[in-house]
Order: structure tokens, then sequence, then C-alpha cells
């Protein structure tokens, strides 16, 4: 499966909850398929959808998914450490591992090559890391959520993508509504 | 007076809960009393732009956020500032080590101060710079104008400001 065909599939498992998108496709491809105001899109920042995620999950209760990909986590491979060591069980991050950098025309990454997320995420100190192949998503996402316990998952799945439009919300609109679904 | 309580305690007083750092030798003291306090949650990040991250979340979850680093981070965090903290309009207390000014022993830290304002003026980031002990004063006005105009705001704080750096 590739990533569009992940997110069709897991659309329905994150609609109630607060997600938070990874730059470029992935956000184009969830906006597509279920545009709500409890999607946060990212409109550019590559690597920071698990900070950004991680710090609304302890800033509030309410469960909080971060997607991201496998070349954003290797940009900012700091973040697992800081994840790690101050875990919260409202937090989900679901890495969509397909070996490249999707959004600027799959280009190969160091995870699709010697580097495991899975092991690095575990040295980093993250206790629960679940690697799972794209058609296995579904349940252990859902697991994760409904779990009082930080999860992080590296899904597995093919390159390849789309053509989607680029989202034109206005950043500070989609902050807003963004805020209110977190306040309401 | 103790500008490390002072800063934090205006921090506290500005509902500010939740403080990111990356330390500096000269805001050791300030970290380590952001640390003590029960009502901030404090999260060391790894980097700056990271930690920027962590503040926009923190922000949209409701809490005032701050960061506390050296100057040398605005080399680090400019992309972030850009696109995650101004594209969205969000406030961000930016209280930072200003290395490489009057009283700074170590050469290398001065090739980044020389770029620090020019770099904060071309991102139009309101950049306020604590020389004297007594400029602190002005620290609670700055975090409600932070607060009020949803912008990040560079609070330059120089070795000066702390009490010298090498021979204090
Ligand atoms: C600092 C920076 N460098 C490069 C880019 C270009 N860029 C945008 S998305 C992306 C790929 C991200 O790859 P990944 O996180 O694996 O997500 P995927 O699209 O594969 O799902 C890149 C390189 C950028 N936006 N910012
Ligand atoms: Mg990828």
């Amino acid at each position: 499966m590739i990533r569009s065909e992940i997110l069709k599939e897991i659309a329905p498992i994150l609609n109630p909850h607060l997600v938070v998108c990874n730059i470029g496709l992935p956000s184009q491809e969830l906006h597509m398929i279920d545009d709500n105001e409890r999607n946060f899109y990212m409109l550019g920042t590559m690597g920071l959808s698990s900070s950004i995620g991680f710090g609304l999950a302890l800033a509030q209760d309410k469960p909080v998914i971060s997607i991201d990909g496998d070349g954003s986590v290797l940009t900012n491979l700091g973040t697992l450490p800081t994840i790690a060591n101050n875990a919260t069980g409202n937090y989900t991050l679901l890495i969509i591992d397909n070996g490249s950098y999707g959004s600027t025309g799959d280009q190969p990454t160091y995870a699709g090559m010697k580097t495991n997320l899975t092991d690095v995420a575990r040295a980093c100190g993250c206790e629960n890391v679940i690697e799972v192949q794209d058609k296995d998503l579904g349940p252990i996402l859902q697991q994760a959520i409904d779990s009082d316990e930080m999860t992080i998952i590296v899904c597995k799945c093919d390159s390849g993508n789309i053509k989607l439009p680029v989202i034109t919300l206005d950043p500070v609109v989609i902050r807003h509504r963004f805020m209110e679904a977190v306040k309401a | 007076m103790n500008i490390d309580k002072k800063i934090v305690d205006d921090l506290v007083a500005n509902d500010v809960s939740f403080v990111t750092t990356v330390p500096c030798k000269q805001l050791a003291g300030v970290i380590e009393e952001v640390d003590a306090r029960e009502n901030i949650f404090h999260i060391p990040s790894n980097k700056e732009d990271e930690g920027m991250g962590l503040c926009a979340g923190a922000f949209m979850g409701g809490k005032r956020p701050a960061i506390i680093m050296q100057n040398t981070a605005i080399g680090v965090t400019i992309n972030t500032l850009a696109t995650l903290t101004q594209f969205y309009r969000m406030p961000l207390p930016m209280i930072i080590s200003y290395r490489g000014e009057l009283r700074e022993p170590v050469a290398c830290q001065v090739e980044m101060a020389v770029h620090t304002k020019a770099l904060l003026a071309q991102l139009n980031i309101p950049t306020y710079h604590f020389h004297w002990q007594d400029d602190v004063k002005e620290l609670d006005n700055i975090l409600k104008y932070t607060f009020m105009c949803n912008k990040p705001v560079a609070i330059l704080t120089d070795a000066n400001f702390w009490g010298g750096y090498g021979d204090q």
C-alpha cells in the first residue's frame, strides 16, 4: 500500500481525534480524504510534526496523533529522546515509513536502507514501539489511541504518490479552528 | 536582585507554564530556576527548532510557552520561526543568551553575535537587548506584548547583564 491508501483506511479511526499531519503530500491527502477542524496541517517546517503533536499532548488531556514520515523523523531525530523521556499516555506517533522522501519525488531515505527506525526509537528510550505492515495498521492504531500508554508506530509501506492540489487554507484559519477543536 | 529568580517570577506571573530549554553557560541559573518551579513544565529539547515545535503544540493546547536558548540557535531556527511560529501566528517569548558581545571570552561566539540582530531584524522579530541588570524590569512588559501580538519576540541577554562571563 502507498501512503494515500493507508490514510484512506485509517481516516475513520483518526476522525474523532486531534491529528497533527506532516508537511506536503501527507497533509494534502488527509485534507482531501477527511478535512475537519481536528486536523492540523503542516504547510512547512519539515521534521516538527512529532514535536508539535507532543507539545499538544503534554499541554492537554485529549488523545493526539502525530502523522510523521521517515524522512521527517530522520531530519529531527532529537525528537525521539525527548518523547521517550517525557512520555505521556495520550500521545501516539505514527511514522509512515515508505523508505523515501515522498513529497519531493520519492528519493530514498536511509530508513529504507540500513537504518531501522523501530530500533532507533527503542534505542532512544521509547518503551512501546510497534512495527507494523501497512495492511495491518488499523487495529494497531486504534489500540494505541485507546491505551493509556504512549505508542510509537512504524508503519512500513510502499513508496508512491497520487497527484493532488496544494492546501490553500490560510494557516491562521487552520490553527484557529484546530484550537477551537482542542477546547471543544 | 537575583535575576534568575526575577525572570522566572515574571514568566509565572504571565501564566507561562511550558518552558523548553537548550543550555548555555550564562543560562545555567535561570534553567535551574525554571526546573525547580512547580507551576512550570520544563522540557529540555535537543535542538531549538524541535523546542519551537513543542512550544507551538503547547500553545495550541492552551498553555503559554517560552523558549530559553543561546543566540547561536537563531541560525538553527530561522525556517521554524518563519514557517511555523510566524506563519501560523503564534506567540513565543525567546529568552536568549547573547554570546559574543562585550565581556565575551570565546572568540567563536562573536561570529554569530555579529549576525544575530541583523537576522532578527530581517525576520521582523521584535528584539530587546538586556545589557544592565536593571533592564530586566522590562521583561514583564515584553511578555505581555508577546502574548498580545502573537509573535515570536527576542530578548537578548548579554554577558554584562549576567554579571560577566569569564571574570565573575
Ligand atoms: C528543511 C526542508 N528541507 C527539505 C524540504 C522538502 N521536503 C518537503 S516534504 C519532504 C519529504 C518528507 O519525507 P517524509 O517525511 O518521509 O514524508 P513522505 O512524503 O515520504 O510521506 C521534503 C524533503 C523541506 N520542506 N524543508
Ligand atoms: Mg517517507
